[in-house]
Formats: structure tokens, C-alpha cells, sequence
């Protein structure tokens, strides 16, 4: 957008190992981010084929405000989702924004695959294609300690790299960014090894004048003093995410032991505050973002031969610490951090990972399953098992820990337990028994994740007592706006402080002139424009199930009744299709 | 008149606030591959934050070794930039020992002003402009 009155799409052809670069000016009225990775996914989607296709699309996207505003500081991913094999979207923060800004590029669309292992350097000068063979099969971390050491570019450079799960096409492996944040959930990084990519470095070194430094000033300083010297944002900062394990313990909203209870009864072991006081060693910020979310803690243990310690530094949130701590009844602080370390280095996403273990927990306990399929005992509790079962994941050694591998929507087609798999619109389900709000927003949101629309925010609020039609407005109205955020890839932290009203300026101060009524239509409108890529990939809301488990053990809002959950589906079914104009 | 301190590295969160606080106000660009000030890992982000900032040094080296007059002293600490008597020798990188003067786009030197943009922009207090000492 610095360059002309057009965005930068850089398409990279692994197979043939050639790029180009095409200026869309057609794309701006998308904005950037998830808007016009949805208009790039259109144009390049490979409908018929298999996720893991090579000719399946890469989409990575920012928006007009990413690098130069702060909390603008997210890359959207857009693919075909090996997990659900329809809509895969993902966002990661730290520095890959801004190193793609200043590489040059609004987009990046990548196909084929490559005939070795490789990996990319992306810059102002185009892509460089290197030799990867000597990293494949490196954890996360040794990969991004040998990029860091190989490429140029320290301080404006981003690595975006996989471990053995994506590899070895694990459905819900991530990619991982610049060691603390990741491109997670719906498997990214299985897309990545289906590629033979095993990482990009992106380096970002262009510079652009600031064509109206009065209007820019005074812009980012408003949002700059929001986010700093208001209370807005300060549990991001303070004890961070995590501060919800004892807030949605005390409403009864805490999945537990593969949600057979909703509150846990060593929350106070695994919460935020006590991972603050036993572990927070440092909190980093994503590049550009003044707040400090990221909470780095220390996992310190003895050596197993008694000689000194051994120590690594992990990042926690309450959504790792849901997963791997109360979903799957470990109780201390070390427990969780043992098994996030090897989540982390197989490259695995950590919710998947904690949520298909509970099941696996719970198959194994009513004889579905058997240890000649896990090789082990699970044991709610007990992290050396489960630590063991997820290297298994990244690298299957049979075909049970294959197909728990394609994600528990594929295992209970053939082992059974879909009444107590906890999927929702085939995603394993974020830590929040909130209610029915939460439950339906899960299902239909287009990524099936919390973070389409935050129902968890309206069952906080208004608990049971609330009516059909205001839930499903909220629902819409949420998913629309977050559409906006998202495609000009602001943290969604932020939202209270990216209002339509605050939004609108900040663009207007680097020359993007819209309205908030303009932004809600395009909000709206790249709503519609994912719905249309969802049907096409074969998703229908007729098709929604929910697992009884969700109805049998009682919700933050009390009990959940399945008629109740059919109803709200059908009719936000129904205004829905009234809003974006479509059958649905 | 106050030049730029590093008061406490260890609070630093690596949010990058400063260099663009420097680029936005000092050089009118969004980039931070133009900023006097750099954050840098010592080795990756499991590391220790490094921040590199003009010394302020009173006995400026970069100015001593500046051919043309370009660079000359500040009254206080640090130097004032003559672009239009910049040569573009590059002799004043080499002559910084904290390594912080770069070239930019145009191979002219990025320097430090001492306006405290940076300490401004800082959320956690890491910078501050301080008298110096024994002037």
C-alpha cells in the first residue's frame, strides 16, 4: 500500500522454484489480512482435491495498519484445513507483521511442492529457495536456532518454521513463530509438510516515508496512550491470559478431566496466579505492541542424574494451560510445562493435543481402546504418559496414533466415543463450558475456534438469562466486526480499544478514507465471501452435531439442554442467510 | 541539556515502541531500519534484550573523525548532523565504539538527536534523558 494505489501479492511456486510479484489495486476494498486472503483463496483454491494437495494454496496476508500501528501486529494464514478439510484460518503475532511490511509484500500466496526439503527466504529482493534437507526432522527449536544463525536480517527478521508434526502431516500441527507464538490450530503445519516446507524467514528492511506525519502522529499516539496508560489492557499484561483458570473455575465453566466436570479442584495449582509466582521469568511484547501478553516462564527440574538442573524457557496462556493442565487433570505447575515442552518442539497445536488425549484418556478407560493401541497407559494426572503419547502424535508409530493424528472428528469414525469427543464443527473445543452461546459460536464460526466471535463474552454476561434472537445478533454482529479486525490483523486483545469509530481514523491517517459504516459492510461482506469458500469445501450447518458431553455436565450457565442448542442453530441458520444474502 | 539513558535493560519486552517512536518522529519513516536506537536479542528470544543508543560521549569519537564537519559536537553530550556537508565516507560508523550509527538507503549516516522520542514512547521506563555527569 506504500508503493501505489495497489497491494503486493507475492506468488511463490515451490515446485518450479519461481515467483512474482502482481500489484491488485482490484484487492483494496478488502482491506488486507483475512479479506483479501479470502478473495486470494477464491481465485486459487484447489476445490476438489485433498487438503494436503500440492496444489492447495499458502495464503499469508496483512493489512494497511500492520507494522505502523500498534497492536497491528498479526499475520492471518488462510489455507484448506487438513483437520476439518474445509476453511483453515490462523493468526501469529510476534515479529512476522512486521517483517512482511517491510519486506514489501500485503500477500503471499504459495502452491506446488517442492521436490526436497526447503526453505524460503522471503525479502525486498524477492524469495530465495535453500536447501532444507539438513534441517527436516528438527525439533522447533533447533530449527529456529540454525535459521537464526544461517540468515542475515537480526532485529527485523521473522522465522516461521514446523517440527516433526507437520512433517508428518499431523491434521492439527502449527507452525511456530519466532519461538513464543505460533500459527496454530487447524494445521497449518501439516499444509507446510505436505509442501516439503519446512520453514520461511521473512526479513523485512524497506523503509516508507510517512506522507501525513501530523495526522499519523496524532492517530497512533491516541491508540498508543489507550493501550498504555489506561487500565484497558492491563491483565493482558498483569497476570496475563491465564488469570481465566480461577475466573471460569469459580463460574463452573472450566473444562475438566475431558469435561466430565466443569470445575477442577487444583485450579489454584495450575492458575495464572500461581504459574506467575512459581515461573513468570520475562513478558515480551509482539513487535510494535506496547502491552507485554506474552508470559515466558522458567520449567526447571533436576537432572535425572542427580547433576545440577536442566531448565527451558516455555510461553503459557490460559488456553495451553486449559489443555494440558485441568482438561487432562494435571495439577502442577511442572506437570503442564513437561508436557507443553514436547507440544512445543513436535510442533503440535496445543489444544488438539490436550483435548484428543482426554478422549484417548477416557476411550481407554471404557474399553473402546486398548494400551496395544496407545503403547501406553493414560491416566488423568499422571504427565508421563501423556507426554510420550504426544511425541506419538508427531511421529506415529502405529495407526491408532495415525488417525488421532487426523483429529478426533476422524478417530471416533472408527474407534467410537463421539458422545464424549469434545469437537465442535470438527475442531477440538478451546477451554470455555460457558454456555450456549459459547457452544453454538464455536460450531458455526467460520474457523469453529472462540475466537470467531467470542460467545463465552455473552454467556459471561448474561448466564441463562437471555434472549434467542439478542444471542444470535451478538454471535453475527461479533463474527462481522471481528472480520474487520482480522483483516487488518489487529490482536484481537484490542478490540476495546480498535473501535469502528478509532479504527476508521487510523486508517484515515495513513490515507485509506472509509467510514465505520464502510467497515461494517466490508465486514460483512468478506463474512459472506468466507461462507461462499466454506459451502464450496463441503461445510453445512445441517450437518452440526454436538457431543452429549456437553449437555451432561452442567455449564457456567447452568445445564444445557440439546432442543434448546437445536433451536438457537436454527435460527441463527436463518438470520444469518437473511444477512449475508445466501442459502445456508 | 540531557542526553539519552539505558536506566534498567532487564524491564525491556522487546515491543519495539522506541525504534519506531525514533523512525516516526526524527526520520518521518514507518520503518524501523530507520531509528538511532536498536533493540536486539543477544542471541534469539529466549535471550536477554540488548539496546544499543548513542553514548552521548561529550569527546564525540564519530565527530573527531568526521572529515567534512558534518558531525560536531552537542553542547551537553552527543553530536549535531550537517547532512548537506555529509560526504557519505562512512568514517563516523567506524569510529562509534557502541555501534550504533548505520548508514541508511542512501548510505547517510542515522544519528541520534537526543530528544528523548524514544524515552517518551518507552512503556516500561527502560529510557530515560538524564544530565550527564562531570560536564
Amino acid at each position: 500500500m506504500f508503493e501505489g494505489d495497489f497491494l503486493r501479492v507475492l506468488n511463490i511456486d515451490l515446485e518450479h522454484n519461481t515467483f512474482s510479484v502482481r500489484e491488485r489495486p482490484d484487492l483494496k476494498p478488502y482491506l488486507g489480512g483475512v479479506g483479501i486472503a479470502t478473495k486470494l483463496m477464491l481465485e486459487n483454491a484447489a476445490w476438489d482435491e485433498d487438503p494436503l494437495s500440492p496444489t492447495q494454496p499458502i495464503i499469508f496476508a496483512i493489512g494497511p495498519l500492520s507494522g505502523i500501528f500498534p497492536l497491528a501486529t498479526k499475520v492471518a494464514a488462510v489455507f484448506r484445513s487438513p483437520l476439518t478439510g474445509e476453511w483453515g484460518e490462523s493468526y501469529a503475532g510476534m515479529r512476522a507483521a512486521l517483517s512482511l511490511r517491510f519486506a514489501g509484500y500485503d500477500a503471499v500466496v504459495i502452491k506446488g511442492r517442492a521436490p526436497k526439503p526447503t526453505y524460503l527466504r522471503i525479502d525486498r529482493e524477492g524469495v530465495f529457495f535453500r536447501d532444507a534437507r539438513g534441517l527436516w526432522g528438527l525439533d522447533t527449536e533447533e530449527t529456529g536456532r540454525l535459521l537464526r544463525e544461517w540468515e542475515p536480517g537480526r532485529g527485523h527478521r521473522s522465522t516461521w518454521r514446523i517440527g516433526p508434526a507437520g512433517e508428518n502431516g499431523v491434521a492439527f500441527a502449527g507452525v511456530n513463530v519466532d519461538t513464543f507464538r505460533h500459527f496454530g490450530r487447524l494445521g497449518l503445519g501439516a499444509v507446510f509438510g505436505s509442501k516439503n516446507l519446512k520453514a520461511i524467514v521473512v526479513d523485512g528492511t524497506k523503509s516508507y516515508p510517512i506522507q501525513d506525519p501530523k495526522a499519523y502522529n496524532a492517530a497512533y499516539e491516541k491508540i498508543y496512550t489507550e493501550a498504555v496508560k489506561t487500565p484497558r489492557m492491563a491483565k493482558y499484561h498483569q497476570i496475563g491470559t491465564a488469570e481465566n483458570i480461577l475466573r471460569l473455575n469459580r463460574s463452573g465453566s472450566l473444562p475438566t478431566l475431558n469435561l466430565q466436570a466443569s470445575r477442577f479442584t487444583a485450579a489454584e495449582a495450575v492458575s495464572g496466579e500461581t504459574f506467575g509466582a512459581q515461573s513468570l521469568t520475562r513478558i515480551l511484547s509482539c513487535t510494535g505492541c506496547p502491552v507485554g501478553c506474552i508470559h515466558v516462564g522458567i520449567y526447571r527440574r533436576p537432572h535425572p542424574e542427580g547433576y545440577g538442573y536442566i531448565s527451558t524457557t516455555l510461553a503459557y496462556d490460559y488456553e495451553p494451560i486449559y489443555a494440558l493442565g485441568p482438561l487432562l487433570g494435571l495439577d502442577t505447575v511442572d506437570k503442564v510445562y513437561a508436557l507443553l515442552d514436547t507440544v512445543e518442539a513436535t510442533g503440535l497445536d496445543v489444544i488438539s493435543t490436550g483435548v484428543v488425549l482426554a478422549w484417548a484418556t477416557e476411550a481407554l478407560t471404557q474399553g473402546l481402546i486398548t494400551e496395544s493401541e496407545t503403547l501406553l497407559p493414560l491416566q488423568f494426572g499422571d504427565e508421563t504418559g501423556y507426554i510420550r503419547a504426544a511425541e506419538y502424535l508427531a511421529a506415529p508409530p502405529n495407526e491408532f496414533y495415525r488417525e488421532l493424528g487426523r483429529g478426533l472428528a476422524q478417530a471416533t469414525a472408527r474407534y467410537g466415543g463421539t458422545d464424549f469427543a469434545l469437537t465442535l464443527g470438527g475442531h477440538e473445543m478451546a477451554g470455555y463450558h460457558t454456555g450456549y452461546a459459547f457452544l453454538l459460536g464455536h460450531s458455526v464460526g467460520a474457523r469453529h475456534s472462540h475466537l470467531c466471535n467470542a460467545g463465552y463474552s455473552f454467556d459471561q454476561k448474561h448466564g441463562a438469562a437471555f434472549e434467542d434472537a439478542a444471542l444470535v445478533e451478538y454471535l453475527i454482529e461479533e463474527e462481522e466486526w471481528r472480520n474487520v479486525l482480522n483483516s487488518l490483523v489487529i490482536c484481537l486483545f484490542a478490540r476495546g480499544i480498535y473501535t469502528p469509530e478509532a479504527t476508521a481514523t487510523a486508517l484515515g491517517a495513513v490515507g485509506v478514507a472509509v467510514t465505520p459504516e464502510d467497515l461494517k459492510r466490508v465486514g460483512r461482506e468478506i463474512f459472506r465471501l468466507k461462507w461462499e469458500v466454506k459451502r464450496r469445501l463441503g461445510f453445512s450447518l445441517e450437518n452440526l452435531r454436538v457431543p452429549r458431553r456437553y449437555f451432561e455436565t452442567p455449564s457456567g450457565s447452568g445445564p444445557l439442554d440439546p432442543e434448546r442448542y437445536q433451536q438457537l442453530l436454527a435460527l441463527y441458520r436463518q438470520r444469518l442467510s437473511e444477512k449475508l444474502g445466501m442459502a445456508l | 541539556m540531557k542526553t539519552l539513558r539505558v536506566k534498567d535493560v532487564d524491564r525491556c519486552i522487546g515491543c519495539y515502541s522506541c525504534m519506531l517512536a525514533c523512525a516516526r518522529h526524527v526520520f518521518r519513516s514507518h520503518s524501523i531500519v530507520k531509528t538511532a536506537i536498536l533493540v536486539r536479542t543477544r542471541g534469539g528470544l529466549q535471550s536477554k534484550w540488548g539496546i544499543e543508543i548513542c553514548r552521548g560521549c561529550t569527546e564525540p569519537a564519530c565527530a573527531q573523525a568526521c572529515p567534512t564537519g558534518a558531525l560536531t559536537p552537542r553542547p551537553g553530550g552527543g553530536v549535531i548532523f550537517k547532512k548537506a556537508k555529509c560526504s557519505r565516507c562512512a568514517a563516523c560508523v567506524d569510529a562509534c565504539i557502541a555501534r550504533v550509527i548505520r548508514l541508511d538507503d542512501e548510505s547517510y549516516p542515522i544519528i541520534c538527536i537526543q530528544c528523548g522520542s524514544c524515552a517518551r514512547f518507552c512503556p516500561q521506563e527502560v529510557l530515560a534523558m538524564e544530565e550527564q555527569k562531570n560536564v
